[in-house]
């Protein structure tokens, strides 16, 4: 299986898992968008070293996931398939910078394995934020979300039509490539000039598509203007929901819970 | 090839948030209802066509090793560079959302980089130019290979700036690049390869396709009065940006306030983002309430810096362990105990 | 009531690439008549099908509906009153949920949103199909799509219900189906098939096109028995009118020629 229909899987999935009925996914779209950016914001003002920060912040993904019904399962599954440049940058990290930033007891820790680590759990964070609000809100409400909160109609739109042809298209590819893999007899050796063939033909099939779709379109009075059904109200839950959410991330980002706690907790049992 | 929300600071991330959401909204408004009315299916089928081609792997002829298509380029052939824009933009974001391919604050990045160059500087400067009125078999070969390295050359370049702006890889300068580019160069050469055989394809087998997206293009090449005006601003503001921290180390691209601050502090996300989208403003202005006294005693006697880090957050590591520790497990028993009331309340959970 | 009358005269279409798809199309279609558009591949049905609804405007001739010649400048009154059903549903389902799909052709007509809903459940009942109002159409079955297709079309309130081989891809119950959904309308109706059977049981008119030329047009019953016409046609007796494989004898209620 290639990655994209991997990937194909999981639009379904997360479409399946956004149809379910929770708090989180009565919330207005809006809400869990500006929740999940004021959250990416946040994880990535925290300094590279910073570990133990960040550390609370998990409390939102696995708040978000039990409230809204995610199976860790499919969370960990995205995460492992999410493709891991950051990590691939970030393995540079320890060999780089040695310096020895940490002593406890015996063992030192460098500033590049610190910063290694926090590119780790950033990457867990972003990750999961982005996937539970797929989750729980729907990829079709999260654009009229975006919308609604003021981005181009037309993209919008372009966001809505291609979620839609990627299901028929890559379909359609896929059928192509096993026709032409049971003609090649394993040989299987695509080279370019076959590739061009193969894609071209997937391309000109896509394109009078395109054009069947338009005079579809066109019967039905379309006019070039993008317009939409969706109406979803705020409401309070919604603002409190928001407020809430900033309010923790306030939290976390300038009240330093984490070292109040582990002093606190030190100094106990000093 | 994709930058990662986990190697992006705030400030990069909404600057270039900012620039690509400006080309989509500029884009947006250069194409008018009549041409929209034709464009918007074919464009919707088209960024399709992109994932579904991605699908078909093929064999690199030296090395052996498989390729796909990243479409930019192509995109901005058949469809001119504003709807192919959008298209690359709504493509890239379902790779951030679905596929995780990058992130949702890195998604301006991306945007810019693999959308922005072939779309209104690669299409309109060098293949529109060189492929022009009568494309021949030889024209579109060299249009589509030199396109398709540039591209990618640039949207390399991109990413590494972006990435040392953000401050949060350890890789220096010069390393990033010398790892960056030749291997875009071998992207490159094969996404070209791959978009020549693609047109040229389509241009035997269709002409009227490419004639058409040719055609329907109002005013034939983008105005590049507002896509230069936007460049500006960004450059303006990332100039801004590495100027700061340029200029508060004189060591130039070495970003070693960080390795030696470590103080949360210092990339405090509000004060980060204006510190970038007001970059002309006095140095001193920009983090008023930051001390620079840690790092400056470090830039002084190098030797001490594993001292000096310690200084910063000495009384603080250990309780820092102890403290995330039990933050972690706070967090995963709240998690577990709403899972479990959950589960007393509604059995029948799927 | 003139508005519900399609009326084609000396119709002549090449595509870009110079095919000649229709060559002199002539036919008149009275209120509320039922319609059979029969021919082989390529004989231009469909090609004819996009000019009723100005998708496509003729090179030479005129295409009428009702009161309004189809040109670009009727082309908003056209479109309200000739609703097209596409061969591939895939191509007309082009919104996320059914239930948007279906809104999309009453939301360009501008209507209030609580007119919108009232189309939408409204349509969605008449083909048996509202309980698919919030599933995305790419889960759908194929027999499902094509009832969503159909009441994205019926939203519309249309006075003429244009369909394009509405049966292909079925399955025999998911056809039987459709096929009682549509004898239910009392539109002006023009289908494009090859299922020559449900042409027989649903239009009690049927034109045969062939090679972009009009080779007969009449009543179903005669059109369909003669054997000479469809053979030249690329077309065979629909099975009803032939004779039963078992005992030689025809099964259907329509003498064999
Ligand atoms: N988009 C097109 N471009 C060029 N030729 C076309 C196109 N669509 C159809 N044709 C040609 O026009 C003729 C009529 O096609 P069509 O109306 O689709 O036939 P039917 O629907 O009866 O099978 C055929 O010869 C076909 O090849
Ligand atoms: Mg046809």
């Amino acid at each position: 299986m290639t990655r994209i229909e991997a990937g194909i899987g999981d639009l379904d999935t997360l479409d399946r898992l956004a149809a379910q009925d929770s708090p989180i996914h009565r919330l207005d779209p809006r809400a869990k968008v500006i929740a999940t950016a004021l959250f990416l914001l946040t994880v990535v003002s925290f300094s590279k070293y910073d570990i133990a920060g960040l550390t609370p912040l998990f409390l939102y993904p696995a708040v978000l996931l039990t409230v809204g019904l995610v199976p860790v399962r499919v969370l960990l599954r995205y995460l492992l398939i999410a493709c891991p440049f950051a990590l691939l940058v970030g393995v540079f990290n320890p060999l780089l910078d040695r310096e020895i930033v940490v002593r406890w007891g015996g063992l030192g820790i460098s500033g590049g394995w610190l910063s290694f680590g926090s590119i780790v759990l950033r990457f867990l964070l972003t990750a999961s934020a982005v996937l539970l609000l797929l989750a729980c809100t729907g990829y079709v409400a999260v654009c009229a979300a975006l919308g609604r909160l003021g981005a181009p109609h037309l993209l919008t739109m372009q966001f809505l039509m291609l979620y839609r042809f990627i299901f028929i298209l890559t379909d359609e590819g896929s059928r192509m490539v096993r026709a032409h893999g049971l003609r090649s007899f394993g040989a299987g050796r695509t080279t370019i000039r076959v590739w061009g063939s193969l894609a071209g033909h997937l391309l000109l099939r896509a394109y009078d598509r395109g054009l069947r779709v338009h005079a579809a379109m066109l019967a039905r009075g379309f006019d070039g203007t993008p317009r939409t059904l969706r109406v979803s109200r705020w409401s309070l839950t919604d603002t409190a929901f928001v407020l809430g959410c900033g309010l923790f991330l306030a939290l976390v980002r300038f009240g330093d819970p984490v070292d109040r706690l582990g002093s606190w907790c030190v100094g106990v049992f000093r | 090839m994709h930058m990662a929300d986990a190697l992006v600071s705030p400030s990069v991330g909404a600057t270039m948030w900012a620039a690509s959401m400006g080309l989509a909204a500029y884009s947006a408004r250069r194409i008018e209802p009549e041409v929209a009315e034709r464009k918007v299916p074919l464009m919707g089928v088209m960024g399709a066509f992109v994932f579904a081609a991605q699908m078909i792997n093929f064999t690199i002829p030296v090395t052996g090793s498989s390729g796909h298509l990243g479409g930019g380029l192509i995109l901005a052939i058949l469809l001119g560079p504003h709807a192919g824009f959008l298209v690359m933009f709504s493509i890239l974001a379902v790779q951030a959302l679905f596929f995780a391919d990058g992130g949702l604050l890195a998604l301006g990045c991306n945007v810019f980089n693999l959308g922005f160059w072939p779309c209104f500087v690669i299409y309109p400067l060098l293949f529109k130019p060189l492929v022009g009125r009568q494309p021949s078999r030889s024209r579109i070969l060299a249009g589509s290979m030199l396109g398709g390295v540039l591209c990618l050359q640039l949207g390399a370049f991109g990413v590494v700036l972006e990435t040392l702006t953000s401050g949060i890889s350890e890789l220096p300068f010069g390393t990033f690049v010398l790892l960056m580019q030749p291997i875009h160069l071998a992207i490159g050469i094969v996404e070209g390869a791959v978009t020549a055989a693609l047109v040229s394809f389509v241009w035997q087998a269709r002409p009227e396709v490419i004639d058409l997206a040719a055609g329907e293009r109002t005013g034939s090449m983008p105005s590049l009065k507002p896509v230069l005006v936007t460049l500006g601003i960004v450059a303006a503001l990332t100039g801004g940006v590495l100027s700061w921290f340029a200029s508060a180390h004189p060591d130039g691209l070495e970003w070693s306030m960080f390795r030696t601050s470590g103080s949360e502090e210092l990339a405090a996300p509000a004060d980060g983002v204006h510190a970038s989208l007001a970059g002309i403003q006095e140095r001193t202005a920009i983090l008023p309430d930051y001390d620079f006294a840690a790092a400056e005693d470090a830039q002084a006697t190098p030797a001490e810096e594993g001292a000096a880090w310690p200084a910063v957050r000495a009384g603080t590591s250990l309780s820092g362990i102890v403290g995330g520790s039990l933050v972690l497990l706070l967090a995963g028993l709240i998690g577990m105990s709403l899972r479990l009331l959950q589960r007393s309340r509604q059995p029948a959970t799927p | 009531m003139s508005h519900h009358i399609v009326e084609v005269k000396d119709l002549e279409y090449s595509y870009p690439d110079r095919t000649p798809a229709l060559r002199g199309v002539s036919f008149r279609i009275e209120h509320g008549e039922a319609v059979g558009l029969v021919g082989a591949n390529g004989a231009g049905k469909s090609t004819l099908l996009l000019h009723l609804n100005g998708c496509l405007f003729p090179e030479r001739g005129t295409v009428r509906i009702g009161d309004y010649p189809v040109t670009r400048q009727t082309l908003p009154q056209i479109r309200r009153s000739v609703g097209t059903v596409f061969q591939d549903p895939n191509d007309q389902l082009f919104m996320p949920t059914v239930e948007e799909d279906v809104a999309f052709g009453p939301i360009n007509l501008q209507l209030p949103p609580e007119e919108v809903e009232q189309r939408v459940v409204r349509s969605l009942e008449s083909t048996n199909s509202l309980h698919l109002r919030q599933r995305p159409p790419y889960r759908l079955s194929g027999g499902e799509k094509r009832s969503v297709a159909i009441a994205a079309v019926l939203a519309m309130s249309p006075d003429i219900l244009v369909m394009d081989e509405p049966t292909s891809g079925l399955d025999p119950r998911a056809r039987r189906r459709l096929m009682d959904l549509l004898a239910g309308f009392t539109h002006t109706k023009i289908i494009a098939s090859h299922d020559l059977d449900m042409i027989l049981s649903l239009c009690p008119r049927t034109i045969v096109l062939h090679q972009g030329t009009i080779a007969a047009d009449g009543p179903t019953a005669a059109v369909l028995a003669d054997q000479d016409l469809l053979l030249r046609s690329g077309l065979e007796l629909p099975l009803r009118v032939q004779g039963c494989p078992i005992c030689g004898r025809s099964c259907g209620g329509h003498p064999r020629p």
